[in-house]
């Protein structure tokens, strides 16, 4: 008895309330920004240099939609789990089940290529002294020494995130301003003769929104962190739409500076464009930076994909709807602790498959399926709940135009996925609709039903 | 006023270390998948491979070749990455079962969490008494 009242109070704990805006936007750029420093380049290949700027600037606007909308729901619904809570709350049990596994694929295979690009780089590096290095003690490192500092607690974990996310951006800053020619005058961008035509023409452009969602993917995981923020009202939204005018910024001027000083064929399949960029400019102190930058941008955002998978996984837990082991809070740190341990040997796995490109097409897919979710999230949370009826902390602006125009971006993403990844599509398409049944079929009965409804609302109109 | 509270059973240690593993192998085997039906995740068209390929037969200019030797390329190690390219080729059956999947896939899914919320919502709040509410 005595055991079971310990566990009983265990799980009781909630959560540590200590974040504002400067921990939400490291959390959202500190995921994204490992995108400008490697990942967008693949959109280059798919529709050539001009196809991936008109899709860093379309799949801009689509992630502008998603902070709008993410931003109203998550400043309401301010609890862990983010988009997974929303749709518990708002749509039903089955879609907060995709949800919740939507995140938690997204951020695991993407911290699995993160820490890919750490043990990539330095291998890289150490063969241009000469030695041979084997990536794969550092990947797991990697790893590791994230878990164990979201392990230890948030604040540490978010601050560590804001000072080298920082620094990967000042990073591209940096590496802009000397390449444009605004420190010394002497511009080394050679746009004029490296930027070619529409290699496959526009059937390429829209191919490329396939990728060019790695110039983004990840900020809405800010939404993870409301029930550790101070004030949701304020921190999310701040945080969110700041994070995206950064991100603009900076996928701007990485595609600037590398598609002036690289030919697109080699762009197109470059592990770590913005370090082959200051290579190419032939100044160590530069070189040394981007080297920083890039390693400090795949930390910072295996870091926040810790961060957030662990949390997904954590509140499908603590609702039964994965195995309620997972749902305790660490009695000292206030962390999902076994969450956060579970999935490392996952990451490593997936980190370890050789199947890189397939591990990051789950990624976005994940993330596209989670941002088509949000399009109806949002008409039916304004349906059920009309303005004035409940207390919101953010209400968007221009509501239903941002649902509608992510809808129909995410629709052509969907059809950029098919072009060239059809196979892949499909088969991950069959994964959800497996799982799906599973959950109808065996995890359901084990789900309380009233009482995952956790948010003080009056009854949502129409029920 | 007593309401029908749904409890769910209690699931031991075993049964949810099995449910894990499940979720889990679904996710390995979508990650093969690909390859087990013959294909990698980039779908690339076909090239021809030449013995002595120059720049200009890669039709790459001055400047081009100046930064692929800087990046420590020549012709022979460049020539896979320039020619490979993407196929796009809109086959309308695939296109259509690839619509049809995903679309499927939402509608299931709309449909089972309505009929699912219900139930959540009438256990939270009781039984709906009125159209009014």
């Amino acid at each position: 008895m005595g055991t079971a009242a310990t566990a009983g109070q265990q799980e009781k704990i909630s959560l540590l309330k200590v974040l504002g805006p400067v921990h939400v936007w490291a959390l959202g750029v500190g995921i994204v920004l490992v995108g400008e420093y490697m990942g967008w380049n693949f959109s280059v290949a798919k529709g050539g240099a001009y196809g991936s700027l008109i899709a860093c600037w379309v799949i801009g606007l689509l992630y502008t939609c998603v902070a709008m909308i993410d931003s109203e729901v998550t400043s309401t619904v301010a609890a862990a789990g983010g988009q997974y809570t929303q749709a518990k709350h708002i749509i039903g049990p089955l879609m907060a089940f995709n949800v919740g596994l939507y995140l938690v694929m997204a951020y695991t295979m993407l911290e699995a290529a993160d820490a890919l690009v750490v043990g990539d780089l330095l291998k890289a590096v150490a063969a241009q002294y000469g030695a041979d290095l084997d990536p794969r003690p550092f990947v797991v490192l990697t790893i590791a020494f994230l878990a164990w500092l979201n392990y230890r607690g948030v604040f540490m974990t978010l601050t560590v995130n804001f000072v080298i996310t920082a620094f990967a951006f000042i990073a591209i800053l940096v590496l802009f301003f000397n390449a444009s020619g605004l420190v010394d005058g002497q511009s080394v961008l050679l746009h004029r003769d490296l930027l070619v035509d529409l290699p496959y023409g526009w059937i390429g452009v829209l191919a490329s929104l396939q990728f060019g969602m790695w110039y983004y993917l990840g900020i809405e995981g800010t939404c993870q962190a409301a029930e550790e923020v101070r004030s949701a009202g304020r921190s999310i939204p701040m945080g969110t739409m700041g994070g995206m005018m950064t991100l603009l910024i900076a996928a701007s001027l990485t595609w600037y500076i590398c598609t002036g000083i690289i030919p697109w064929e080699y762009l197109g399949q470059a592990t770590t464009p913005l370090y082959d960029a200051a290579r190419l400019m032939g100044s160590v102190e530069l070189e040394v930076m981007l080297f920083i930058g890039t390693m400090f941008a795949a930390i910072a955002s295996a870091n926040g994909c810790i961060n957030d998978a662990s949390r997904a996984w954590f509140s499908m837990s603590r609702d039964r709807y994965m195995p309620h082991w997972f749902g305790a809070v660490h009695p000292r740190y206030r962390t999902p602790y076994r969450s956060i341990l579970f999935l490392i040997p996952i990451a490593v796995s997936f980190a370890f498959t050789g199947l890189l490109d397939q591990v990051i097409t789950f990624s976005i897919l994940s993330g596209l399926l989670g941002y088509t979710f949000m399009s109806f999230n949002i008409v039916r949370f304004r349906r059920l709940w009309p303005l004035g009826s409940i207390e919101r902390g953010y209400v968007h602006p221009y509501h239903p135009i941002p649902c509608i125009v992510l809808g129909v971006l995410c629709s052509a993403t969907y059809f950029a996925t098919y072009l060239g990844y059809g196979t892949s599509l499909l088969s991950i398409m069959a994964f959800y609709i497996l799982v799906s049944i599973w959950f109808v079929v065996r995890r359901y009965p084990f789900v309380k039903r009233g009482e995952q409804f956790t948010m003080p609302w009056p009854r949502p109109k129409g029920y | 006023m007593s309401r029908n509270v749904y409890k769910p059973p209690v699931q031991k240690g075993f049964g949810q270390f099995i449910d894990a593993m499940v979720v889990l192998a679904l996710v390995y085997l979508s990650l093969l998948a690909p390859l087990l039906m013959g294909g990698t995740a980039a779908e690339s068209a076909a090239t021809e491979h030449k013995a002595k390929p120059t720049w200009e037969e890669l039709k790459q200019n001055d400047v081009m070749q100046a930064q692929w030797e800087k990046l420590g390329h020549t012709p022979e190690t460049a020539e896979p990455i320039v020619t490979k390219k993407f196929s796009y080729e809109v086959e309308p059956l695939s296109l259509g079962i690839t619509i049809a999947v995903i679309a499927g896939y939402f509608i299931f899914m709309l449909k089972m969490s309505d009929r699912e919320y219900r139930e959540v919502i009438n256990e939270r709040f009781g039984p709906r008494v009125g159209k009014g509410d």
